[in-house]
């Protein structure tokens, strides 16, 4: 009897150690926008069960039809532990819920949001293989390093200069993926010209003196705030380089669709030379 | 009078002088002379930085603060109340209700909409502390009616603005109560100057009126004065101008009660006199204030209200204690 408990104990252990070695996993819950993408990308037919509801939300999700296939959870252990997973994706700030499902023995893998094109290779591979579904990432990582091939242009030292520019005057900066295709694209961060290691808040005033080649904004919320105000000023259409809007979606996880912003802005860099 | 005549000039001197501080302080620094000229020729991001920026801030300064300061001296004129101040009595916050129900009603922030939906909250405001308080209350009743209706108004500017589909409108909450003059534009003084004139002229021509009525209700009717016209005319105008000027810059507490404090002796007790004073008075405060934030942070949006607080609340307590020995 022993010996065969320590034997569940063991074949369990090795199983949540290399859950890619073993059978792939049947029923994958999905809760985090970015791992949600990442799975109705790459898991086999009726393998994933659930995804985060926020990959309904068009604002922040670049696969909103895909997603109506499938049921939303709200990321919450209870909800989750009753939909019987034997594999939950999760980001890398699950919180409490990721916590609790670890106790109740549920395996969870963690993805942590790729800040750039670099890491969003290892994400879809990290994905894959926890799906049990690696030759499909492997096809998907060489298309994407084809396509970045392609798009990508060098930033010399006089490259064309481009800023975010969100509510509240919120730029991003080179450590973000948004920043990286930027770079990739050709242009140097008018954020790293200032001297922010991270993004933060630009004052409107110092936009304007920084006289950027870009500026590319977002998709607005509906309802109005004081803080997206500033994205209409007048003192932007008096400067001489124009506004792109680029919707956040497709870069706000790291995505195959990233793609798309970068083939933008690479088209707006080639235009600017 | 010529004594009232050299007041006047030194504060449009001092008004003249903050402005000019005003259009050379912002985190695009710029020498004095640089400064003058981008602003004189338009040329270069400097010139957009001047035209476009700090030249609408410094205009809007100075409306936003003679809003305020007539309203508040006019205020204290008509209910004979030295506490009697827009934002303590609760004008500035319903009027910053009106403002935020219209925006989040789908009016556009740059149309003349908003102004008049503040004005409409003010006059709720007003319509509430003259029902509560009453015309004869003394300080306490109109402290304590300012409070509720300043609380019942800030908690619903709140609501609205969490039940907003916007995740950003309730970061706004801060610039509803406190006010701030950050990032606005032409099309803000646009949208605030036909409203906030009308409340002016409503103001100034109540001067003799509330002369008249310094000395008591029965004299000032004796004397010929319409009192229900001199009620229309206050009102109105002090919900006019309050209301167009929280539509663009939020609720800017303190300088109606600062700045007739600090003006009532130098032109004696005749509210026609202070009216004025005020008017420069208030626009040299609240384009102090707005420098001051700008010299302590920079590169963020620190709001009026905290520097309107810190002058306002320790003259608010003096003027409390003084009520309460006088009694």
């Amino acid at each position: 009897m022993v010996s065969l408990r320590a034997l569940a104990v063991l074949a369990l252990a090795a199983g949540l150690a290399a859950p890619a070695g073993a059978e792939p996993p049947k029923r994958v819950v999905s809760m985090n926008l970015c791992t949600d993408q990442l799975a109705m990308a790459l898991a086999a037919p009726g393998q994933l069960v659930s995804v985060s509801y926020l990959a309904l939300d068009p604002r922040s999700s670049a696969m909103v039809e895909e997603a109506m296939a499938y049921p939303t959870n709200r990321g919450r252990a209870e909800e989750i532990y009753l939909l019987k997973p034997d594999l939950v994706l999760a980001g890398s700030f699950g919180g409490p819920a990721v916590a609790m499902l670890h106790r109740l023995g549920v395996p969870v893998v963690e993805v942590a949001p790729p800040t750039s094109l670099a890491e969003a290779r290892d994400a879809i591979a990290q994905v894959g293989a926890a799906l049990g579904r690696s030759e499909t990432a492997e096809a998907m990582i060489a298309d994407f390093d084809r396509e970045v091939a392609r798009l990508a242009r060098p930033a010399g030292p006089d490259a064309p200069t481009a800023a975010t520019w969100g509510a509240n005057g919120y730029s991003i900066a080179g450590d973000t993926l948004a920043g990286d295709i930027l770079r990739r694209a050709g242009f140097a961060l008018v954020t790293d010209r200032l001297g922010m290691e991270t993004s933060g808040y630009v004052p409107l005033e110092v936009l304007v003196m920084a006289q950027p080649d870009l500026i590319v904004t977002g998709s607005p919320y509906p309802g109005a705030s004081r803080a997206e105000e500033v994205l209409d000023h007048p003192a932007l259409e008096r400067l001489e380089g124009h506004v792109l809007r680029v919707p956040d979606a497709l870069w706000t996880c790291a995505l195959p669709r990233s793609l798309e912003a970068l083939a933008m802005l690479s088209a707006e860099a080639e235009a600017l030379r | 009078m010529r004594r009232d005549a050299r007041l006047l000039g030194s504060l449009a001197a001092l008004v003249a002088a903050l402005a000019l501080a005003s259009l050379l302080t912002g985190p695009a620094d710029a020498g004095l002379r640089a400064g003058i000229e981008a602003l004189w020729t338009g040329e270069g991001p400097l010139g957009i930085v001047l035209r476009e920026i700090r030249a609408p801030r410094t205009v809007l300064a100075i409306m936003v603060g003679a809003s305020l300061g007539l309203s508040g001296a006019a205020l204290q004129g008509y209910l004979r109340n030295p506490l009697a101040e827009p934002g303590l009595i609760g004008i500035s916050a319903s009027a910053a209700l009106g403002a935020v129900v219209a925006i989040q009603a789908g009016v556009s922030a740059l149309a003349l909409g908003v102004p008049f939906a503040a004005l409409g909250g003010a006059l709720g405001g007003v319509a509430l502390i003259l029902g509560l308080a009453g015309r004869r209350a003394g300080g306490l009743g109109l402290i304590l009616g300012g409070i509720a209706v300043s609380a019942l108004a800030g908690a619903l500017t709140a609501l609205v603005l969490n039940l907003s589909p916007n995740p950003f409108a309730a970061y706004d909450i801060m610039f509803w109560t406190m006010g701030s003059l950050a990032d606005r534009s032409w099309g803000h003084v646009l949208t605030a100057a036909p409203l906030m004139l009308a409340g002016w002229v409503a103001l100034a021509r109540a001067g003799r009126d509330l002369d008249a009525l310094s000395l008591g209700e029965e004299a000032a009717a004796s004397m010929g004065v319409n009192l229900a016209r001199l009620r229309l005319l206050v009102v109105l105008g002090a919900a006019a101008a309050v209301g167009a000027a929280t539509a663009v810059a939020g609720a800017i507490g303190f300088v109606g009660l600062v700045v007739p404090h600090l003006l009532r002796g130098a032109v004696g007790a005749m509210p026609s006199r202070l009216l004025p004073a005020a008017a420069l008075g208030g626009a040299a405060l609240v384009l102090a204030a707005d420098v001051a934030v700008r010299l302590i942070l920079p590169e963020r949006d620190l709001k009026l209200g905290v520097m309107m607080a810190l002058v306002g609340a320790p003259v608010f307590l003096h003027l409390i204690w003084r009520t309460q020995a006088g009694r």
